[in-house]
């Protein structure tokens, strides 16, 4: 029991900093972000294939997963920052797809379907629990870090302008703002945070493969960051735990219902993230914890 | 190696006529009500489901399954646009495409909770190809080429010659002008949204022809319909039909030069290329 609650925390912890990646791209800036799987399965491909095959030391690989996530994250985004905002929409939600079919075929690098095994995490693995509450600690360490510094980003200056930029791109723009440096900036960091996200999971599990990066998982954050609160690093934190304790009571809800499949049971529970993240768009569509109004600096 | 050009060129111009049905609902219903529709390929399948439900279990034939496909699917898409979008009208463009995402998830599992994840194929007639010379076309794929250009042909005459048809181009065109001359928006909206999830139905019925029904048969299609749409340029009817011509054809080439898997990611680099040269697509107007 207190391992299986380890294990929760852990992915838990990796969950949060998907929605702090989302919280600065969506949340702050209003850039919607539908491949964050993607750039989630970029960064634990590149941290694994450099620590497994390339022999580097795990901090090397975290560096490499967040520069290979920024560099794919600046260049899925650039084509479109001058666009409406859903044409953005349209190719990161291609740009998962697309990672996955590389993911597939691309054996020589990534292992094709069968993904790769045996991730060294940096840690022994034989100390049992010893590991995973050494993980945990990692884990949770590395997300306060991400949160403290999104926290300063999002209150400087160059989160105000972030916030402008949402409200409105024109006003910005005549305010002096570039609005497609600081849309590209904070696309790139939000995709490095992500790709953060992806490396922790492959180095915790040691295992991935193109099937785990689904497109579900981007909904998943979705529904984490509008539980929370979309414009507040807190508040997507806070949403992430709360979205696996409700991924977790609908897995045992389903396994007390009777006389449904374990195909039925599966649907059911997907089909309720969608549910609730249609009901949380429409009725608390600012999340538990709404971002502030920030006072004009004097 | 020239005639498996060809070859490859018939398949994409039949598969990429297949396409053009459901990427015409996707941009008509952002020309209209001015928000990309993420529940596409989960209406998609809705249709491929309804049209294999009234085939097999009805036994109906290829025309009144299509057109079975059709009304279920407008019924799912205007139950999407009612329960999920409609309220986050006031919230943007943005919300509504999150939105419609969502009850594309949840329409896909109610498909699996109802169906499961098997695969279920349609009640053909096993036909041998037709052979002309060197190359060949199966006698389905040529019944679904010319039950895609019917669904077309019917698609330009309602926005041609009908009044609600018109009404739908106006307000397309130019929505402040339509409402000053009369146009209802309510209205134009839902007849939109039902035709347009009608047409991804009956495309992702179309496609269940020519291969299997399963959970995710719409959701495959999704990044070449984007594509498609984005080729012509996003909200253009003509342009759609055009780019997902454009589409097939290149994913057929793709087959040939690259890996098959790689297929997939044609329409990807298509949308890249496309919105980083001319994002206003072949046939668009309107990008920024």
């Amino acid at each position: 029991m207190v391992s299986y609650v380890v294990f929760l925390l852990v992915v838990a912890g990796i969950y949060a900093l998907l929605a702090q990646s989302l919280c600065l791209a969506w949340g702050v800036t209003g850039l919607v972000n539908l491949g964050l799987a993607g750039f989630f399965a970029i960064g634990a491909y590149a941290s694994a294939t450099l620590t497994k095959w390339g022999g580097a030391p795990v901090p090397v690989g975290l560096l490499a997963a967040m520069l290979a996530g920024a560099v794919a994250g600046f260049v899925v985004c650039v084509s479109t920052l001058r666009l409406r905002d859903d044409y953005l929409a349209i190719v990161t939600l291609g740009f998962a797809e697309a990672v996955r079919v590389v993911a597939s075929n691309e054996i020589w690098l990534t292992g094709g379907t069968d993904g790769i095994s045996g991730i060294p995490a940096g840690l022994p693995r034989d100390w049992g629990q010893g590991f995973h509450l050494a993980a945990l600690g990692i884990v949770t360490a590395i997300l306060g870090l991400v949160w403290f510094a999104l926290r300063r980003l999002v209150a400087s200056p160059w989160g105000r302008a972030l916030r402008a930029v949402r409200e409105d791109q024109i006003v910005a723009a005549v305010a002096g703002k570039r609005v497609t440096r600081l849309k590209a900036e904070a696309f790139a960091i939000a995709a490095a945070i992500a790709a953060l996200a992806g490396a922790l999971y492959g180095h915790y599990t040691s295992y991935i493969a193109p099937e785990i990066f689904q497109p579900l998982i981007t909904i998943y954050v979705f529904l984490a960051v509008t539980a929370g609160g979309n414009g507040r690093p807190t508040g997507a934190a806070i949403g992430a735990y709360l979205l696996i304790a409700f991924l977790e009571a609908t897995r045992f809800a389903a396994e007390i219902l009777p006389g449904v499949s374990a195909v039925q049971a599966a649907a059911l529970r997907e089909a309720s993230v969608g549910v609730v993240l249609i009901l949380l768009l429409r009725l608390r569509p600012r999340g538990l914890f709404p971002e502030r109004n920030q006072k004009a600096p004097a | 190696m020239i005639e498996a050009l060809l070859q490859a060129l018939i398949n994409g111009v039949i598969a990429g006529t297949i396409l053009a049905v459901p990427a015409l609902g996707f941009t008509a219903i952002f020309a209209v009500l001015n928000y990309p529709n993420f529940a596409i390929g989960a209406l998609a399948t809705v249709g491929a489901y309804a049209g294999w439900a009234g085939n097999t279990a009805l036994g109906l034939p290829m025309v009144a399954a299509l057109a079975l496909a059709f009304a279920a699917t407008a019924v799912a898409g205007l139950a999407v646009q009612w329960v999920a979008v409609k309220p986050l009208e006031s919230a943007g463009a943005l919300m509504m495409a999150i939105a419609s995402l969502a009850a594309g998830l949840v329409l896909e599992n109610a498909l699996r909770f109802t169906f499961g994840n098997d695969l279920r194929g349609y009640d053909l007639p096993l036909l041998r190809d037709w052979r002309f010379g060197e190359f060949r076309v199966g006698p389905q794929q040529v019944q679904n080429f010319a039950l895609a250009l019917a669904a077309m042909a019917l698609l330009w005459a309602f926005l041609r010659y009908s009044r609600t048809g018109r009404a739908m181009r106006a307000v397309a065109d130019n929505r402040d002008l339509a409402l000053l001359r009369g146009v209802d928006p309510v209205r134009v909206a839902a007849v939109t949204v039902a035709v347009g999830a009608g047409l991804a139905g009956m495309g992702g019925m179309l496609i269940g022809l020519d291969t299997s029904v399963d959970p995710l048969v719409g959701n495959r299609l999704i990044l070449s319909i984007f594509a498609a749409a984005v080729l012509g340029g996003l909200g253009s009817i003509p342009g759609a039909v055009a780019g997902a011509i454009a589409i097939g054809v290149a994913e057929e080439l793709a087959v040939l030069a690259f890996n098959p898997a790689y297929r997939l990611v044609v329409g990807f680099v298509v949308i890249l290329a496309v919105l980083t040269l001319r994002p206003a697509g072949l046939f668009g107007a309107r990008a920024s």
